[in-house]
């Protein structure tokens, strides 16, 4: 990748434009194979429980530098106030902290990782993309010795900590190795708005059947039974997983959206999931033009009192509560009965992660685990955060927090979170979100959307291996 | 530089120097354009995910390339763009600077700027304001529903039929003011005695137009043609912020099929190859356009 040299080599070539591009090219298709200034794909060796230091404090004067992307709002607060708790509890260990919007964090991380200095710690994606693909390329440590060492398994679920779980080559997602630990939950359910539930002269649903006939109610008295902003593509992906998981079993969803073999898209559940779709839009469930609308304006719209319902995730809450007050309010998608086993979409916010190349790797362990200690969980609590451990054990005033908490708090407990679907193969967001389009505007047929995506998770799941 | 006429040798020191004042900034170019453009050549044969190590491909990714339904599909969005970017802007454009020129309206200058304006104002603030104006809530439907056609109303930028026009309408709204201001220039030049004398032959304002303004300003018909064209060539800003290639499939685009490729799939190597692509053919068809232009200037 450095060839000094070639510039001037290429100056023998002649003033001809063309000439000169040509001969770089020759030149350039001489040289090393991209990529291979990089580490040999090996996995990092892990250290063994007892090698691991926990006690930060004696780790002699080191300076970590963290890469996240918590800026908005509640999340900077957090951010800031743990970070500062550290440093006065830590005095030894500074902190660098670089911190970006998700979408800027995630395009320069790639290359900051395939540095030769990367940062200490690092807020990664967990899809395959992001940590799979790093991983792949043995830029993150496994920290599964560090998890036994501070106890991080007895206090988050399995059902939180395999989001964050690949295996050492990269290739299976959801088992494996642990290589991150977030800070905050996120579940996919139904907001409501309780004024117009009370005018319509309802309660907020407790089966599947009561909220479809809520939705047809709600329709008929004129109003926008549910808000859905789906320009940016990904937010049908939310309101589809909603449907699917009460149609399909959730470790068929786990296998499909997991990537592994062994699973069917072609399937009468995922058919009936797709049909409904299609009959919502039929029946006019959604707002006019739900496919131009832009995912933010969407849920202003839903704040500012247009709409009965919204199936989106609890990261929401906030800015909803702002606009509606105690108006707000959510719940888990319903299941078949009222005492049906919970099952939504949802998962963690984005894990914090050590680098293989980190030159303090217990100091950064240390970090991750006072972010995401008890105290910490509080501290998340207090700025308007789901933490995604002790979540039961947070005290929040009734009304909408205590909604969301508590769906979280259950969902976790009875292990039914079921992965995004966009985290199946590396295409798989945009085939998922285009092809929702499609079938939302009665492009393609329910089965033609389920060839689409059958093809893109057969082929990925077979090269795979 | 001054030329002696009729020296059998070319005068003062040998040739051979002159490549040395060329040095300094053949490095620059060197560096910063001939070097990428190799690097992207060479990056286009390998598959290569951007971290871990490239395997050298061949013509794989050209070869994947031209199999890709989805692919071609955004080659063909961008030629329809060409039509928004360049030749709607080019007829609008013409239209505009020929009746300015003439009428010698008052404040042709403050009209010059505001037509001009949206050129200064990066694309992707113009982006986020049309995706508000094509909004289901937006001002456009406002306007339809003021107008009692509220049959007409939809959400523009999501239906399958109307985003790409809508995306393609925003070009044309952006670069009509670059054609008018060239083209004005180019009329200006245009001198009266040709007016005269298309006159004094009985020429009307529509023959005057297409025997004498029109044949004159070909040189800033093809500099206008060649900039716009290549602005809906390589159109990704737009693209970007308002429907990300949505809905569907119906607005990709070539360069943001090359970004979303190399960031969003890791697909680098295949990302390399549609960016080469795009630019042979951008160069192809410039090459084209001014070949055109040069032909009829002689």
């Amino acid at each position: 990748m450095n060839a000094p040299t070639r510039e001037v080599r290429s100056t023998r070539s002649p003033g001809s434009r063309t000439l000169a591009v040509l001969a770089a090219a020759a030149l350039a298709l001489t040289a090393c194979a991209p990529g291979s200034s990089a580490p040999p794909a090996a996995t990092p060796s892990q250290p063994s429980a007892s090698a691991v230091r926990t006690d930060a404090a004696t780790l002699g004067d080191v300076t970590l530098t963290v890469w996240d992307q918590e800026v908005r709002g509640g999340q900077a607060a957090q951010m800031k106030q743990l970070n500062a708790a550290f440093e006065a509890k830590y005095p030894n260990i500074k902190l660098n902290r670089v911190s970006r919007s998700f979408d800027d964090l995630n395009t320069t991380l790639r290359l900051a990782l395939s540095g030769n200095e990367p940062p200490d710690v690092v807020e990664a994606n967990n899809g395959r993309s992001s940590m799979g693909a790093f991983v792949k390329a043995g830029q993150l440590l496994p920290l599964d010795s560090y998890a036994e060492a501070y106890g991080w398994k007895d206090r988050y679920p399995e059902s939180v900590l395999r989001y964050s779980r690949y295996s050492a080559d990269g290739k299976l997602f959801g088992e494996g190795n642990l290589y991150g630990l977030p800070q905050v939950g996120e579940v996919v359910g139904i907001f409501y708005n309780a004024a117009k539930l009370t005018e319509l002269g309802l309660e907020p649903p407790k089966t599947w059947e009561e909220f479809q006939a809520a939705l047809a109610k709600a329709k008929a008295a004129g109003e926008v039974p549910m808000q859905l902003g789906n320009l940016d593509k990904w937010p049908a992906v939310h309101v589809f997983g909603t449907v699917q998981s009460r149609e399909v079993p959730a470790d068929q969803i786990r296998t499909l959206a997991f990537g592994r073999r062994g699973a069917s898209w072609n399937t009468p559940e995922n058919t009936r999931a797709a049909q409904q779709l299609v009959d919502w839009v039929g029946e006019g469930y959604f707002n006019k033009g739900f496919n131009g609308q832009g995912y933010d304006p969407a849920w202003q719209a839903f704040g500012k009192g247009e709409g009965v319902f919204m199936i989106a995730g609890t990261w929401l809450l906030a800015d909803l509560q702002k606009n509606l007050g105690d108006d707000v309010g959510f719940i888990l998608p319903p299941g078949a009965t009222a005492g049906a086993a919970p099952v939504a979409t949802g998962g963690t916010g984005l894990p914090f992660a050590i680098t293989a190349k980190s030159p303090h790797p217990d100091a950064a362990a240390a970090y991750i685990d006072f972010i995401t200690s008890a105290d910490a969980m509080k501290v998340l609590t207090d700025t308007g955060n789901l933490p995604v451990a002790d979540t039961a054990a947070q005290k929040v005033p009734e009304g909408p927090q205590q909604d969301v908490f508590s769906a979280f708090g259950t969902v976790t407990a009875k292990n039914g979170l079921v992965p995004y679907l966009d985290y199946a193969t590396p295409t798989f967001a945009d085939t998922l979100g285009a092809a929702l389009q499609d079938l939302l505007a009665g492009k393609a047929s329910p089965q033609e959307f389920l060839a689409t995506l059958e093809k893109d998770y057969k082929t990925f799941a077979e090269s795979n291996g | 530089m001054t030329q002696r006429t009729g020296a059998a040798r070319p005068p003062g020191e040998p040739r051979r120097v002159a490549y040395l004042y060329l040095l300094p900034a053949f490095l620059i170019y060197a560096a910063f354009l001939l070097y990428p453009i190799g690097r992207a050549v060479h990056l286009s044969f390998f598959d290569w995910d951007g971290l871990s190590l490239g395997r050298w491909a061949g013509l794989d990714n050209y070869v994947a390339l031209v199999a890709d339904e989805g692919l071609r599909a955004a080659f063909g969005h961008a030629l329809v763009l060409i039509v928004f970017y360049a030749v709607v802007p080019l007829a609008i454009g013409l239209a505009l600077a020929a009746i300015l020129h003439h009428a010698k309206v008052r404040g042709l200058g403050f009209f010059r700027t505001v037509v001009f304006l949206p050129q200064v104002i990066a694309m992707v603030v113009v982006a986020v304001a049309w995706r508000r104006i094509y909004a289901p809530d937006g001002t456009l439907n406002s306007l339809l529903g003021a107008l009692g056609l509220d049959s007409l109303t939809r959400g523009w930028l999501g239906d399958h039929t109307f985003a790409l026009p809508a995306v393609g309408v925003v070009g044309t709204w952006f670069e009509t003011g670059l054609v008018t201001v060239l083209l004005l220039a180019g009329m200006s030049r245009i001198p009266v005695e040709l007016y005269e004398a298309a006159r004094l032959d009985g020429a009307g304002a529509v023959k005057e137009f297409f025997a004498v303004t029109l044949p004159s300003v070909r040189g800033e018909i093809a500099v206008a043609l060649t900039l716009t064209v290549i602005a809906a060539l390589r159109t990704f800003d737009l693209v970007y912020v308002t429907t990300r290639g949505g809905p569907g499939d119906s607005t990709s685009v070539p360069s943001y099929e090359v970004y979303h490729r190399a960031f969003g799939l890791s697909q680098v190597g295949s990302a390399a190859a549609i960016g080469v692509t795009l630019t042979v053919v951008i160069f192809a068809i410039s090459f084209g356009i001014n070949r055109f232009a040069d032909r009829g200037a002689t």
